[in-house]
């Protein structure tokens, strides 16, 4: 019996009647990872949100099914991580309120912990009572890290990865997107061939076709 | 467990909203700006003049009314400038975020009012309310009324381009009925009339409030999704 399956079939979207992508269609399994690839503007981030449920597309259908039971587009939220240079997290509230404000509002019963947990496995144990105004950009690259990880989402959604982070951060990311592929799916938009690698799957957006990856 | 969750969820909103409006100050100052400034004008010109207190209590309203405009509008339009909106689609259901934002428009539009209408009968000496159940009642409901009407305005007017202009002149036309109520309500407590006189504007002003409470819970949806 299959516990989660995500697929998409025939996303389009189109801003302005300018066409970005066409007929995306894919399916993932649990332990399934997926990178999407492309060159700048080619709709990889695009796609990324569209998948989150955060922008609608154009055409076509998304299908999310957790052990048997059909997610509803609004409850994408729950299952779902995301961590893109598009999201902001609150700067004008410190590392911890703004984890602890994602816990509430989630209603999830997380332990303080889980959250300091979480804090030092990206290295933000020391600033957590700083205001995230004050963080660098790899600091707040961090923070997203525990933002997407803290409902445990049995499906991540990466955006750039890497970016802004030194060797340590991008060895945590790297040890974060192996335990996703254990745990569920793991979907990477990047050019990046170390991340590509990392996947099973690849989507190319130049070319819009779904390939098994070199691995 | 559902609704339980989303109204502690709501709460949760509010609550963010209320200690970052204390952080930041995004529109509490642009508020008692406001009322502030115009009050000053307003007791400048009158001078010694004697003015109806009908005439002041179409002024008391146009203070509240523009001030909330230039208040108001902040609390979706903030999210949006920081670029928070996917943030919060990332973590709530769109009335979740709906109901927390009007929760905390309505006690700042709520405290903001206080504030006005106080200083409003300290200074302003030709106002004066005779019957003050007519007077309070109009107050608590129009304060109702503006808020639910600005906050669902603001969730339109963030996806917009013209943030700044398109406010008054979105909010005018909808809020109109709303404030020649509340103009008409106040001046019959200055007139000191019978509380059941005004049974008819409270009716006028309940049922709008419902309206606009039902409208915004069916189209908040379509405006909060891109
Ligand atoms: N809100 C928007 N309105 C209009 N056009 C948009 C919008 N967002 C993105 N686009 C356009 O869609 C296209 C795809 O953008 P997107 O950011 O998804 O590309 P990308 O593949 O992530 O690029 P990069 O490699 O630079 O991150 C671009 O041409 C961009 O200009
Ligand atoms: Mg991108």
């Amino acid at each position: 019996m299959n516990l989660i399956s995500f697929s998409a079939e025939n996303i389009a979207k189109t801003f302005n009647r300018r066409k970005i992508f066409n007929d995306i269609s894919f399916t993932m399994k649990e332990f399934n990872s997926l990178a999407i690839t492309g060159r700048n503007g080619s709709g990889k981030s695009t796609l990324l949100k569209i998948l989150a449920g955060v922008l609608s597309p154009t055409k076509g259908e998304m299908n999310l099914v957790i052990e048997g039971r059909v997610i509803k587009k609004e409850e994408y939220f729950v299952h779902l991580g995301l961590v893109s240079p598009y999201l902001q997290l609150y700067d004008e509230f410190t590392g911890w309120e703004n984890l602890d404000f994602f816990r509430k509002v989630r209603g999830l019963d997380t332990a303080d912990e889980y959250l300091a947990e979480l804090l030092s496995r990206v290295n933000l144990s020391d600033r957590k009572n700083d205001f995230v105004r004050t963080y660098s950009s790899g600091m707040k690259q961090r923070l997203k890290y525990a933002f997407a990880l803290i409902h445990r989402p049995v499906i991540l959604l990466l955006d750039e990865p890497t970016s802004n982070l030194d060797d340590e951060g991008i060895a945590t990311v790297y040890q974060i997107m192996e335990e996703q592929k254990k745990s569920g799916i793991l979907i990477v938009a990047t050019n990046d061939k170390e991340d590509i690698t990392m996947c099973e799957y690849v989507i190319d957006l130049n070319i819009q076709t779904l390939k098994k990856g070199e691995k | 467990m559902k609704t339980g969750s989303s109204i502690s969820a709501t709460w949760t909103i509010f609550k963010k909203d209320m200690y970052s409006e204390l952080r930041t100050r995004y529109a509490l100052n642009a508020l008692l700006m406001f009322v502030i400034t115009t009050l000053s004008v307003i007791l400048f010109s009158i001078g010694n003049e004697n003015v109806s207190p009908e005439l002041l209590a179409g002024v008391l309203w146009i203070i509240i009314f523009f001030s909330t405009m230039s208040g108001l509008s902040r609390t979706f339009v903030s999210e949006e400038e920081r670029g928070t909106v996917m943030t919060l689609h990332l973590i709530a259901r769109p009335l979740t975020v709906f109901f927390g934002k009007l929760l905390f428009n309505l006690i700042l539009l709520g405290a903001l009012n206080v504030f006005t209408v106080v200083l409003y009968l300290l200074l302003v000496t030709g106002f004066s309310v005779v019957n003050y159940p007519i007077f309070i009642i109009t107050i608590i409901l129009g304060t109702l009324g503006l808020g639910s009407g600005s906050t669902i305005i603001a969730a339109i007017i963030a996806k917009a381009n013209t943030k700044g202009t398109l406010y008054p002149v979105l909010s005018f036309p909808i809020l109109l009925p709303l404030l020649l109520t509340v103009i008409n309500a106040t001046k019959l407590s200055v007139e000191g009339v019978p509380l059941v006189d005004a049974i008819g504007e409270f009716q006028v002003l309940i049922s709008y409030l419902i309206v606009l409470l039902a409208i915004s819970y069916l189209l908040f949806e379509y405006i909060w999704k891109e």
